[in-house]
């Protein structure tokens, strides 16, 4: 699931376990939740405790970068570990400029 | 190639299930000796399928998931991921990059991952009858005989 923090404008939301379309709703509803509550300027979603993701981890990245260019502010994946960067590189994502 | 092992599993289309049914068949396949990377790719696949049963097969009801399973002597695992759902009209279509039915936050890249991810990848559907994704894949150390 998600550990969130706030600091200096920044969410920072922790992700941890397995992502699938079953889990991928409530991460997104918790994330969206702090978002519209702190209005950061900068969402970072941190992959590095993630040990299996499928398509649903993509179209979560893709509904937060949405999300958060509404509210004005700029989306940040970091530390996607070695076993999802396949189908990181497969979604294109990198194209977006999100990928640190 | 000689046929040494297979299983059948049935579950509802539940997402819930999603998680199991890949477990499962990562399990069954361990005497292939996988590597990480192997059984991450198998996992993946295996998602993406059973989740297309449980969001597009099934829309507004739960129904029946089958996957059926089997390892050859070679190293050589066959997956069969069954619905008997409202089927897709259009495969070709269906199975283009970020193409979605869906309004929900899908990214449309199921049968992209399921293509990436595997050796080969065959879909059957029949409107109003269901659809069978068969994924296959070669094990490299099962092959060389390690196993």
């Amino acid at each position: 699931m998600v550990d969130m923090t706030y600091k200096n404008g920044v969410v920072t939301a922790k992700l941890y376990g397995e992502i699938d379309h079953h889990i991928a709703p409530r991460i997104r509803g918790d994330i969206d939740a702090q978002c519209e509550h702190s209005r950061p300027s900068r969402l970072v979603l941190d992959f590095g405790k993630v040990g299996f993701m499928d398509s649903s981890g993509i179209g979560l990245v893709m509904g937060r970068y949405r999300m958060i260019s509404l509210l004005g502010g700029k989306l940040e994946v970091v530390n996607v570990p070695p076993n999802l960067q396949k189908i990181f590189v497969l979604s294109g994502l990198e194209k977006l400029g999100v990928m640190k | 190639m000689k046929t040494v092992n297979e299983m059948k599993l049935s579950f509802i289309s539940k997402s819930a299930n999603e998680s199991f049914a890949r477990s499962a068949v990562a399990a069954f396949l361990l005497p292939l000796d996988p590597t990480v990377a192997e059984i991450a790719d198998v996992k993946t696949a295996v998602s993406e399928a059973v989740t297309n049963a449980v969001v597009h097969a099934y829309p507004d009801t739960f129904g029946t998931v089958i996957i059926e399973a089997k390892l050859t002597d070679k190293g050589h695992a066959v997956i069969k991921i069954r619905d008997r759902g409202v089927g897709i009209p259009d495969i070709k279509q269906a199975m283009e990059p970020l193409y979605t039915t869906s309004t929900d936050e899908r990214a449309g890249l199921g049968f992209a991952v399921m293509q990436s991810f595997m050796d080969n990848v065959k879909v059957r559907s029949t409107v109003g009858k269901g659809t069978t994704v068969t994924l296959e894949k070669n094990f490299i150390r099962a092959a060389y005989g390690q196993k």
